[in-house]
């Protein structure tokens, strides 16, 4: 059995061959239903990976598998979010959340007959990140972490098979920030989705990742990769214990050695 | 509220203390009717000359509409080609600058040398000054889609088309609508231009009669019924954007 995501030495260059390449030689392998963090440092061409990974780049060396198929185009499976939540303002939050099903088939063309059927999907999917019956809101009416849970349900709605995280949490406080932590935790337990999680927060990635690939400085690929085998379900408390500090302290010094 | 009440009469007072300024300014330094017409002498003019004013302004309002109308139609469509694609974008876009660049007054005789004068050429004119502005302003809006959403969107497996009617069109419609302000008066200016030159019709030429004549005050009357016009339409094409693009206008900057 091969690995759900597989980029196996992988170079790309945004500007072409003549320019220096984003990543040279990146490896990485992530498994069905498992919850990956990638950290490095800034510009070492992470959001690089996660375009990579879903086709929305394409290599000029290495090879790019996703659930057993060489990636040509973009993959459909994928949701994604990103630092920013890039709502639609012109929508209610629940119209905004419908967006994907506007796209992706089946849901496409069965948008009329099943509207009512989607909108409580919706409307569940806030409930389940704490936002229940706030569908009727325009985004600019909701705080930035509110924005930001609802961006997560939009990459989430159509129910795919990969989650892509691009630092997401990157602009909220640090409280907004831990609960999303666990809203994120809960959602990969509740469902078998694999989950690719770009930070630069070392302790989010060792809270919530089953697996922590550090990648060095431009050109990026991967230095490290670290099994996190504390048990599950975690409890944010579990970021006060010796164990998990020392895994974050094990991280910093790698990504410390990575920018040299 | 007050301030609110305030802001509503401001334009009021703001015009009426212009007017009064002006007056008191005729009366008091004694300037010559000929040379600057008290307000009170241009109302007399619109009094006197109301029915030819009256036809004139409607003239050159019916061709301002028809080339606005042309250009709001041919500048949405050429927006969103111009938006489509980087490589048509860089084609046209320096044949657009300079072709904006041409004084539009020096094009008007060879659309008489085509077209005779009159009408058409007002109409043309006014068309040819007022799409730009459509143009680059469909063209921005398009161009300025966040390149986060648009990946958001490929990876669903979204088509060009699909991002530009779910994404691209709706987001362009503020910019749409905000130039169609800047149109309207451009196109009053495109007509004006073309009937003071080559018509027999129209404000533009009732003006250039009035000059003809001597009476000051008729030509100013003229550029009085001018503004009214534009006001008017910028003020219809202001409530049309509040109206189609409320979701856009949130800010608090200017409500001081
Ligand atoms: N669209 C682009 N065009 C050209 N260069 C880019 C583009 N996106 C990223 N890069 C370059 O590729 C490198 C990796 O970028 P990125 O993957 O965004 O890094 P990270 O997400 O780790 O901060 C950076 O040096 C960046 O300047
Ligand atoms: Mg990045």
């Amino acid at each position: 059995m091969s690995a759900f995501i597989t980029l196996d030495g992988v170079s790309h260059a945004y500007g072409g061959l003549t320019t220096a390449p984003a990543v040279e030689g990146l490896s990485i392998a992530i498994e069905e239903g498992e919850f990956a963090a990638v950290v490095g440092p800034s510009g070492c061409g992470k959001s690089t990976l996660m375009k990579l990974a879903t086709g929305l780049q394409f290599p000029f060396k290495g090879s790019v598998k996703v659930a057993g198929e060489m990636v040509t185009k973009p993959v459909k499976i994928a949701g994604m979010a990103f630092q920013a939540p890039t709502l639609l303002p012109w929508r209610t939050t629940l119209e905004n959340l419908l967006l994907p099903l506007e796209i992706v088939e089946p849901h496409r063309s069965e948008m009329r007959r099943r509207r009512v059927e989607y909108a409580a999907r919706a409307e569940n999917l806030l409930t389940s990140v704490g936002l229940r019956g706030q569908g009727e809101k325009y985004p600019w009416e909701l705080s930035g972490g509110m924005q930001q849970r609802t961006s997560l349900c939009r990459a989430l709605i159509h129910e795919p098979k990969l989650l892509m995280l691009d630092e997401p949490f990157g602009a909220l406080d640090a409280f907004t920030r831990e609960e999303l932590w666990c809203v994120i935790r809960d959602l990969h337990a509740a469902r078998k989705i694999t989950i690719c999680l770009v930070t630069h927060d070392l302790r989010e990635a060792v809270f919530l990742a089953d697996r922590v690939f550090v990648m060095s400085a431009r050109p990026g690929r991967v230095l490290v990769e670290r099994k996190i085998d504390l048990p599950r379900p975690r409890d944010l408390d579990v970021t006060f214990t010796p164990e998990f500090q020392d895994i974050v302290q094990e991280m910093r010094s790698h990504i410390v050695r990575a920018r040299q | 509220m007050s301030s609110n009440l305030a802001v509503r009469l401001a334009p009021w007072l703001y015009t009426a203390t212009l007017f009064i300024v002006w007056e008191a300014a005729c009366r008091l330094f004694k300037i010559p009717t000929f040379f600057l017409p008290p307000p009170t002498a241009i109302a007399n003019a619109f009094v006197e000359y109301w029915t030819p004013i009256y036809r004139h302004s409607l003239y050159t309002l019916s061709t301002t509409l028809i080339g606005f109308g042309m250009a709001v139609g041919f500048g949405l469509l050429l927006g969103l080609v111009v938006g489509w694609s980087r490589s048509i974008y860089a084609g046209l876009y320096p044949l657009m600058i300079g072709f904006n660049a041409i004084p539009k007054v020096a094009v008007v005789p060879i659309l008489v040398l085509w077209f005779g004068i009159g009408f058409v050429p007002a109409v043309l004119t006014a068309f040819l000054i007022s799409f730009f502005p459509i143009v680059v302003n469909v063209a921005t809006g398009l161009a300025t889609i966040e390149p986060e959403l648009e990946d958001v969107l490929k990876a669903l497996g979204a088509s060009k088309l699909d991002i530009m009617r779910k994404v691209g069109i709706p987001r362009t419609l503020p910019y749409f609508f905000g130039s169609l302000k800047v149109a309207i008066t451009l196109a009053f200016v495109g007509s004006v231009i073309s009937e003071s030159i080559a018509s027999n019709y129209g404000i533009g030429n009732l003006m250039l009669q009035a000059q003809a004549q001597f009476q000051v005050p008729l030509i100013f009357a003229g550029l009085v019924a001018l503004a009214v016009e534009g006001i008017v339409m910028y003020w219809l094409m202001a409530i049309l954007e509040a109206r189609m693009t409320g979701w856009a206008q949130r800010s608090g900057f200017a409500q001081a």
